[in-house]
């Protein structure tokens, strides 16, 4: 489904992503883990469209197209998501309409029929049980006064709407208490199926408590040093990034 | 040559030119009208005039004018002086606003006809100044001119001098309007000629009063127009005022407006003022905050583009203890847009436990877009606590790339962002009808605003 080959990116002239190749297929989980500054989210961010960062060599393939041909919207018409770590707050906008408008313009561009509001609303209250959202915060602008745990639950949320092909979850462990983690994990588990893939990337191997891998990987210095199973990440947990270090 | 002499001759220049001539003429009329407000009137008429005819118009080497050129009102020889317009109610209906009590003014001069009963509007005592009720006038010979002075600002003398007409709303004591008064000021051309009105309003609230007035100002064709109107704010003990000026005239109309505003002990004054209309728009306001824990609230949203100005110059006098002002200015500029943000903040020596807060934000659609921000404080007491803050940028990366990578288009996502910019000041609109046209106005502005129509 994703097939990344030698991938090299700068972000303003310094060079993060030295190299990197990686391939995930429908229906796998693929967890990304390594210390920060690895170029884990500049990763997230290169494959969801961020114009800012600059491919210098490489190439990404998503299904039949050429993902860094396509704009950030027509990425998501594509069928990738990206759960972004830190949520943007969106004051007057509210959640559930902004929603509806995302979805829409995706099932536009998929040449699908639009959903109406009765439609959607149906859908909404089916899908925030997911992640166990208090349907309060469907009025409320887009993330704007939430905790850190409503915006972590309202990507999961917003992603079980949208049912991407791919999702791609950046740091979304990362704040969350145990029961938020559970529940975010719980989220994710209810959507895997055998045409979509994961890649999750964190810093912890708790998250992997929750959501069992089928592949992980290991990124240091723009690069997977190292790719393994589960019991790869229970290693890291025990020794530390540090051992890995040298064989960037 | 000396600045001295340039001075001199641009004076001699001025005072002997063909614009001095033209406000002279309208002046001249304005005297053999016989004047409605007595004797005084025609003193003060006399005194403004003489006033505007030494000053002429600032040029930009004046610090108060400095970041705004008003160059189309020194090249423009407007004519004050237009027979009385014609117009129905069909004309007017779309710029009237449901629920409220409409007056309607047309060309600085009260249009009965049009509007909702002078004689019965809500408890507030409300009357032409051309046609004075009698009731009203110790009450207006007491006030007029006394809040905005015209010594020192060209556009005051120029409305004192020649306005014909406007409104006096009076709140007896303890008298709460519940229906807001909404004060519609158009402007209508009889000929293609630049055409001048000078609004004038005076507000007068008496002890424990209250009520919600708007002023609006808009026009009915594209011609060029000046408008300049004057509204001075009494706000006696108790008082609370709302009020709100939406500025929506043609791109032609030049607008230079000023509003004073008096606020006693423990009284509030809160205005919004809201522009997005005219080719250069000048705002002076000004509050002086005479009794303790009396509260200014002064805020504003302008949204412009092409070669528009707006230009805001606020003035807060903080001379009683324990007062608090706030002002929040937010503006969205695109194209070769320019404004201007001058927020003084006075503070007396005799004002101890003073609370100012004062900010201004402008988003950037453009490159070529420009906004001024220069907040001056000036503090001579030793407890207090005054703020101020003003940021200048453009839209986010970070937030255009999470809308576009939920599938949003590029133009939608900026759309949605700009409302957003937006909506922390939409939201102080409380007066509904005016707070859908406010929205009405973002929507249809905005590209792809049927997103964001459909979004909030």
């Amino acid at each position: 489904m994703l097939e990344i080959k030698d991938l090299q990116v700068k972000v303003n002239d310094t060079e993060i992503l030295k190299g990197l190749s990686l391939s995930v297929k429908a229906g796998e989980v693929h967890a990304i883990m390594g210390p920060n500054g690895s170029g884990k989210s500049t990763l997230a961010q290169v494959l969801a469209g961020r114009e800012d960062y600059e491919v210098t060599g490489g190439s990404v393939s998503f299904l039949d197209d050429d993902l860094l041909e396509l704009s950030a919207e027509e990425r998501a018409q594509a069928g990738v998501f990206l759960a972004f770590q830190y949520p943007v707050e969106i004051p007057g906008v509210s959640n559930t309409y902004f929603l509806k408008a995302a979805l829409n313009s995706v099932l536009k561009a998929r040449g699908e029929k639009q959903l109406d509001a009765i439609d959607f609303l149906k859908l909404v209250r089916e899908r925030v049980k997911v992640v166990d959202l208090d349907e309060s915060l469907m009025k409320r602008p887009v993330n704007h006064g939430f905790s850190g745990g409503e915006k972590k639950r309202n990507e999961i949320f917003h992603m079980s709407v949208l049912e991407p092909k791919l999702a791609i979850l950046d740091e979304t462990d990362s704040g969350l208490d145990i029961d938020a983690l559970r529940t975010v994990a719980g989220g994710v588990n209810s959507l895997r199926n055998e045409g979509r893939a994961f890649v999750l990337i964190t810093h912890y191997q708790r998250l992997l408590d929750y959501i069992v891998p089928d592949v992980v990987h290991v990124m240091v210095d723009g690069k997977i040093v190292r790719t393994g199973g589960k019991e790869l990440a229970l290693e890291l947990e025990e020794k530390g990034y540090g051992f890995l270090e040298g064989a960037a | 040559m000396s600045d001295q002499t340039r001075a001199e001759q641009a004076r001699q220049k001025w005072q002997q030119g063909d614009l001095l001539a033209a406000y002279r003429a309208d002046y001249a009329s304005v005297e053999e009208q016989r004047d409605a407000l007595g004797d005084r009137a025609g003193e003060l008429r006399r005194a403004a005039f003489a006033r505007f005819e030494e000053q002429g118009f600032p040029g930009r080497r004046d610090e108060e004018w400095r970041h705004t050129n008003i160059g189309v009102v020194r090249s423009t020889a407007y004519q004050g002086h237009q027979q009385p317009t014609t117009l129905t109610r069909d004309q007017i209906e779309p710029f009237l606003y449901r629920g409220c009590h409409n007056l309607v003014v047309v060309n600085g001069r009260v249009a009965p006809e049009l509007s909702d009963s002078l004689a019965s509007a809500g408890g507030a005592r409300v009357s032409s100044l051309a046609y004075l009720d009698a009731s009203l006038r110790p009450l207006v010979e007491e006030r007029i001119a006394t809040a905005a002075k015209f010594d020192n600002h060209p556009f005051v003398a120029l409305n004192t001098a020649l306005f014909r007409d406007g409104l006096v709303i009076d709140l007896p004591k303890e008298a709460v309007v519940e229906m807001p008064l909404h004060v519609l000021n158009l402007s209508a051309h009889a000929s293609p000629d630049p055409q001048a009105s000078y609004p004038r309003l005076l507000i007068n609230a008496e002890a424990q009063s209250q009520a919600t007035i708007i002023e609006t100002y808009a026009s009915l064709d594209d011609e060029p127009t000046l408008t300049c109107p004057v509204t001075e704010a009494f706000c006696a003990e108790g008082a609370v005022v709302r009020h709100y000026k939406v500025q929506k005239e043609s791109l032609s109309a030049a607008h230079m407006a000023t509003l004073h505003v008096e606020i006693q002990r423990d009284a509030q004054f809160s205005s919004q003022s809201i522009s997005h209309g005219g080719g250069l728009v000048r705002n002076d306001s000004r509050a002086a905050l005479r009794g303790s824990g009396s509260d200014a609230t002064l805020n504003g949203l302008y949204v412009v583009a092409g070669d528009q100005i707006v230009d805001n110059h606020m003035y807060v006098e903080h001379e009683a203890p324990n007062a608090t002002s706030h002002e929040l200015f937010k503006g969205i500029l695109s194209e070769r847009a320019q404004s201007v943000f001058n927020g003084r903040i006075y503070v007396h020596r005799s004002a101890q436990k003073t609370d100012a807060k004062q900010t201004n934000r402008n988003l950037l659609l453009s490159d070529r877009a420009v906004a001024n921000s220069n907040p001056q404080l000036e503090i001579f007491a030793d407890d207090v606590r005054c703020t101020h803050g003003s940021t200048t940028g453009h839209l986010e990366e970070d937030a255009l790339f999470y809308l576009r990578s939920r599938g949003i288009d590029a133009d939608a996502a900026t759309s949605l962002l700009t409302y957003a910019f937006a909506s922390e000041f939409v939201e102080l609109v409380e007066v509904e009808a005016l707070r859908d046209d406010l929205q009405e106005f973002l929507f249809s502005r905005l590209p792809g605003g049927e997103i964001v129509r459909q979004a909030v």
